[in-house]
């Protein structure tokens, strides 16, 4: 039976000089895991920031060379765009100040508004040879190289940060949401790559759908970068709207929205939007659910508009979500993701015949980025 | 400010290529005890056979674990397939996916009838590699 006051020296047993040793050094260990523990602990964590950021800062590159390389194939430039592209990936874009919030939304649009013509103007130089769909796909193959830029200056800055002030606090904060601005990167990475090639991405879907039903009929441009066809569907009218493809493009629906209602005078029976959806993890890529409200993203500016003209005539709105990841969603399009689109395009039938009646004018709005859709 | 950063990275490392070499000489030495102790038939050669071993482990896992730090990164695409369909005759093509493709494109004509081909999808196929979740669904 070992007594627990002889546990240490059977542990380690002999007078010899390697028990003495080993005695030694776990005594040692004991003594700075109690007052290095944490800082043994920081220093693993900021190794996996560095590890994280190589990569990002890999990624940024390569999302640089791939921007430089389309710009050089498609747009024929005489001198070397890479001196411009460096310059574009560092441009700023300052909200409004929303202290006195009323009005800020048309601020905002008016200053988003003059980013994308700045962009566009800059691309142009930059790719003299470009026609309008390669200017909007080279556009949004550079704003995805300035955003993972942008992802990898700012883990940059909180490590070099954390390494400064050695603040367990600056280094575990982006420690913890690093596997999310990883996965958020490489989502922008394969982006950057279907852009440049002009491939459909996956919030394509919406866009889709309307592509699908307008398809064959007579379509017309509107406000702004949008489509619209007059289509008759189950006996109504419907005015399917989509962003103008097969440029990398989100248009302005709501315009094109408020646009149309106006013309009808507001005697429209109901608006169907359709709109690929972020799904929670667990949840099938490729799944449509039905519901209500403005089903569109982005800021805001052009959910705030179709909610403000539909709440002036009363008109009820419906939504079609498709569901995808973060990843799915500007990565190319995957099959589950197409499949859904037909899916949404008979739930769109059904509820125009469930909530219409004939002879009604509806508006469909299909919501997304038209990259490699036409229409 | 990258270049210090290197600097530091190579510093941290080389402490720790340090510390791996001195836990394997004595997980080593604590092994050769355990031998010793067993010719003599002592039964403490337990404890040095237990220690050597953990010591050996644990060396051999943090060399494992820096070199596993030094590896490619890659970017790659997955295949993306065009499908070609003529509605006329619903003669079906599939192929690679290249620049200047987009859905609902008119191409040229079907080579069976008159008709004109049209690029009806173009999507990615996704082998699922992670298992999905099968209880909770
Ligand atoms: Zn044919």
């Amino acid at each position: 039976m070992i007594q627990l006051e002889t546990l240490p020296a059977a542990l380690f047993p002999g007078q010899d000089s390697l028990s003495w040793i080993f005695q030694v050094i776990f005594t040692l260990l004991f003594i700075v895991f109690v007052f290095y523990g944490q800082r043994i602990q920081m220093y693993i964590m900021v190794r996996e920031i560095q590890g994280s950021l190589l990569r990002l800062k890999y990624i940024r590159d390569e999302g640089r060379k791939i921007a430089i390389a389309t710009i050089k194939e498609i747009g024929k430039p005489e001198a070397d765009p890479a001196e411009r592209v460096n310059q574009f990936l560092e441009y700023i874009t300052i909200p409004p100040e929303s202290m006195d919030p009323a009005g800020v939304v048309w601020k905002l649009e008016h200053i988003l508004d003059v980013r994308e013509n700045r962009f566009k103007d800059e691309v142009k130089l930059m790719a003299p040879a470009a026609d309008k769909t390669d200017i909007n796909n080279l556009e949004n193959t550079l704003e995805a190289a300035a955003a993972l830029n942008l992802i990898y200056k700012v883990i940059r800055h909180f490590y070099i940060l954390g390494k400064k002030t050695l603040s367990l606090y600056i280094i575990m904060q982006i420690q913890m949401i690093l596997p999310l601005i990883m996965r958020e990167a490489e989502a922008y990475a394969s982006a950057l790559k279907a852009f440049s090639y002009g491939q459909p991405i996956g919030d394509g879907a919406g866009a889709l759908v309307a592509a699908k039903l307008m398809h064959g009929h007579r379509k017309r441009k509107i406000e702004k970068d949008c489509v619209v066809a007059k289509v008759p569907l189950e006996s109504r009218t419907a005015y399917v709207i989509k962003a103008e493809g097969p440029g990398g493009n989100v248009g302005k629906p709501g315009e094109a929205i408020k646009r149309v209602v106006e013309e009808n005078k507001g005697k429209i029976s109901t608006i169907i939007m359709i709109d690929a959806q972020l799904k929670l993890e667990g949840e099938k890529p490729g799944e449509v659910v039905e519901g209500v409200g403005a089903a569109i993203g982005g800021p805001g500016i052009e959910q705030y508009k179709i909610e403000d003209s539909i709440l002036k005539y009363k008109i009820p709105i419906n939504a079609v979500a498709i569901k995808e990841d973060i990843g799915d969603a500007v990565s190319p399009m995957r099959k589950e993701i197409f499949d859904a689109t037909e899916v949404a395009v008979g739930l769109v039938k059904r509820a125009i015949k469930e909530k219409t009646k004939e002879g009604d004018t509806v508006i469909i709005a299909g919501i997304g980025n038209s990259i490699g859709v036409g229409q | 400010m990258r270049k210090a950063a290197e600097v530091s990275t190579r510093r941290f490392s080389s402490i720790i290529l340090i510390v791996i070499i001195v836990v394997l000489a004595l997980s080593l030495a604590a092994l050769y005890q355990a031998y010793e102790l067993f010719v003599l038939n002592d039964p403490n050669m337990g404890y040095y056979l237990l220690i050597g071993i953990i010591g050996l482990a644990l060396s051999t896992y943090m060399l494992f674990q820096t070199r596993r730090q030094i590896r490619k990164f890659t970017l790659k695409s997955p295949p993306i397939v065009t499908t070609i369909i003529c509605p006329e005759c619903n003669f079906k093509n599939i192929r690679n996916f290249e620049r200047g493709d987009y859905i609902l494109k008119e191409l040229g004509q079907c080579t069976k009838c008159k008709g004109k081909m049209m690029i009806s999808a173009i999507y990615r196929e996704v082998k699922e590699k992670v298992k999905e979740e099968k209880v909770f669904t």
